[in-house]
């Protein structure tokens, strides 16, 4: 078990009186940090009779022990209520915060209140310092970030994490943008900061920190930052990086494609990782910690006028995000991915709820459920600029229907109809993976309702279409548990492959903490356990789970899939899940 | 023939302090970026190109030049040796230094100097660091 003479730094900042306190807890060793800090944190002050955006619900940060103190340990994790589903919200964040936090000398912030006008927060080494943010408000969080360095001690150490307009709208799926690049995105989390009138917050540090046993250290360090660097384990992240996904789902006919009539997309090589490297790529980048680099940023060149004129942006791309502004809005071409992928990072809006809604609104408007009149621009598959001003509408919310798709797509389903062919599971917006059961049944029972509890869709190319029910229920659920631990570490889900159980021992007790026997497998039953009560308290139920009618018309790698399999996997998942 | 820490490809630069970290895991035992000699940082946001200071390996280095206890002393083939025993904590090194690579650790109020040990480059992913013989006539 963990040393008794661990204590976790917490940081508490008080929006309703602009004040900060510290607290030191020496009773939550046993959670390691990250998710499973934040799950605890959370659970302790979150107020079931309040609603996601109460200025009392809390927002929880949280790193764990390993945190850029070993390579591919550079994830951020936060637990809220989410807007977007009225439940349960939980996402990750790379790039510097982590580190900032780490050299800041805290191992979770707990965000409560509102603010009486905009401000952020700027956090440091046992100081907290606010700064009116009127004048931030409304403005895209490139301009935010670019005006926040010109106050913020640590260049290049530091981190600055801000909302953008839509945070500020209330937008149900309003992300937290990270250092430019890196996003808490999903599930609301910037309607949320939005609600607490906190455009930013900035963290820095200059602490260290002594290394307990050196030696056994160095090993580990060595073989973790070996295996990531000269073995082919994480060669997928090197390369092409999550866009090599693209071709290899498009070939499975995997591949989310218009909404999801289709799942294979005839323009697939033309938004593929290779059409996006060799066409754009500027160069990578990596969070902290991690000598992989996955980042990939490409060019986003377009001309403004006649002659030579034009002009560029550096946006990063990625699997999800060219899935959903690309296949599944039907749009072959780099350009139109950028430039929605562009406007999202601007507008601080999840880029997967985006494109999900989007694609729906699309079809929606083809059957007659939506006015054309009332959506003020033209929708259609394959053409950005509908999409772009409809977003920047979305963010506005100039009249009820845009109201209501601010709310997200289960909202705008409720509402509108068509909700055999809403992308929703567990009312998240799916991810890009229609590889079949395992996705389908992963994101729906997943705490998050994210394709990340679970991996349900590498569940489903490995077992293939023959697979055993039994067998594919207890990998769910064996997987979910062990990403709590991973979680809790804040390990990115990419070097996975390089943080099996015994490595991840070895890194902790190098630090003085004993984790063998049963600690890890029970940490992670214990974590997954409370987040599925909380989140019944939030009103979820297993029972009322669907299955939209179109992921199951549109064949998947294991052909079309059958309802009544799907039921029953659900059944199998309640008994077995024990929650 | 000694050699000197060297920038040989700083745009393949990704960022991922492994060099930083690797410095102050070697040289000082600690977990930390500020008590690393060499400094990687943007240049004005991640949008921004990456740039690394580091000790210049000067062949006649101004640091050790304005020590007066001379507890930073010139090392053959670039760069300076460091005494710590003999320091004093004054900080001339730091004002001396025209490439601003030299602060002091608040821990001791001593300075952080290059020992020109290449622990960054060995592990830099992408060869943008090496030790490399010091130019002739300087840095």
């Amino acid at each position: 078990m963990v040393p008794e003479e661990r204590v976790l730094n917490i940081l508490h900042l008080d929006l309703d009186r602009l004040s900060w306190k510290k607290e030191t807890r020496a009773d939550l060793g046993d959670y390691l940090g990250g998710v499973g800090l934040a799950s605890k944190l959370f659970a302790e002050r979150w107020r079931p009779t309040m609603r996601p955006l109460d200025p009392e619900q809390p927002v929880v940060l949280a790193i764990g022990p390993l945190s850029t103190v070993f390579p591919l340990v550079t994830k951020t994790a936060a637990v809220f209520h989410s807007p977007l589903t009225g439940e349960w919200g939980e996402s990750y964040a790379g790039m510097r915060l982590a580190l900032a936090l780490r050299f800041a000398g805290w191992d979770a912030l707990v965000i409560t209140g509102r603010a009486a006008q905009p401000v952020y927060a700027s956090v440091a080494p046992d100081r907290v310092s606010f700064r009116d943010a009127r004048g931030l408000w409304g403005l895209s969080t490139e301009e935010t970030g670019r005006i926040l360095r010109e106050w913020e001690a640590g260049r290049g150490h530091r981190s600055i994490i801000r909302i953008g307009p839509a945070g500020e709208r209330g937008v149900a799926f309003a992300g937290v943008n990270v250092d430019t690049y890196r996003h808490f995105g999903r599930l609301g989390l910037g309607a949320v900061f939005g609600a607490k009138n906190l455009k930013a917050l900035a963290a820095y540090g200059d602490k260290n920190f002594p290394i307990p046993d050196r030696k056994a250290y160095r090993a580990v360090y060595d073989e973790v930052f070996r295996r990531a660097v000269n073995t082919g384990l994480l060669e997928k992240y090197h390369g092409l990086g999550t866009a090599g996904n693209i071709m290899v789902l498009d070939g499975l006919g995997a591949l989310p494609t218009r909404n999801l009539r289709q799942s294979r997309f005839e323009h697939a090589a033309r938004i593929s990782g290779e059409a996006f490297a060799k066409q754009t790529l500027l160069r990578k980048l990596a969070c902290p910690g991690c000598p992989v680099g996955c980042i990939h940023i490409g060019l986003y060149r377009r001309r403004f006028d006649t002659g030579h004129e034009y002009e560029s942006t550096a946006l990063a791309y990625d699997h999800e995000l060219i899935y959903a502004l690309g296949s599944l809005l039907g749009i072959g071409e780099t350009d139109g991915v950028y430039a929605l992928i562009e406007k999202v990072e601007l507008l601080g809006l999840d880029a997967i709820t985006s494109g999900v809604l989007l694609a729906w609104a699309t079809e929606a408007l083809e059957k007659g459920l939506l006015s054309a009149d009332e959506l003020e621009v033209r929708l259609a598959f394959g053409e950005p600029e509908g999409y772009l001003a409809a977003l920047d509408r979305v963010v506005g919310q100039p009249n009820d229907l845009y109201r209501t798709l601010a709310r997200g797509l289960e909202a705008a389903a409720h509402t509108y109809g068509g909700r055999d062919f809403a992308l929703t599971l567990g009312g998240h917006e799916m991810a890009g993976y229609h590889t079949g059961y395992g996705f389908l049944l992963g994101q729906a029972v997943g705490a998050r309702h994210s394709h990340l509890c679970n991996a349900g869709y590498a569940a489903d190319q490995d077992l293939g279409p023959d697979f055993d029910a039994g067998v594919l229920v207890d990998r769910l659920i064996a997987e979910e548990k062990w990403r709590q631990v991973l979680n809790s570490l804040c390990i990115c889900l990419f070097g996975r492959g390089l943080w099996d159980r015994e490595t991840v021992r070895a890194a902790l007790e190098c630090l003085g903490i004993e984790a063998g026997g049963s600690f890890l497998t029970d940490l992670g039953d214990r974590i997954f356990r409370l987040k599925n009560k909380v989140k019944r308290e939030m009103g979820f139920d297993f029972g009322t789970l669907r299955f939209p009618r179109r992921c199951l018309e549109t064949p998947t790698l294991q052909g079309r899939l059958d309802e009544a399999v799907l039921k029953d996997l659900l059944k199998r998942y309640i008994a077995k899940a024990g929650v | 023939m000694a050699r000197v820490l060297t920038v040989k490809h700083m745009n393949r630069c990704i960022a991922c302090y492994s060099c930083m970290l690797a410095c102050t895991r070697t040289v000082s035992g600690r977990f930390s970026l500020a008590a690393s000699a060499i400094q990687i940082r943007t240049r004005g946001g991640l949008q921004s190109k990456l740039a690394a200071d580091v000790c210049l390996g000067c062949a006649e280095p101004a640091c050790a030049a304005a020590c007066p206890p001379e507890a930073l002393r010139p090392r053959p083939g670039g760069g300076v040796r460091f005494t710590r025993a003999r320091c004093d904590g004054c900080g001339a090194c730091v004002a001396a230094c025209i490439a601003r690579v030299i602060r002091m650790d608040p821990e001791d109020d001593r300075p952080i100097v290059c020992v020109q040990c290449g622990a960054c480059a060995k592990y830099c992913p992408h060869d943008i660091l090496e030790m490399a013989a010091v130019r002739e006539g300087g840095a």
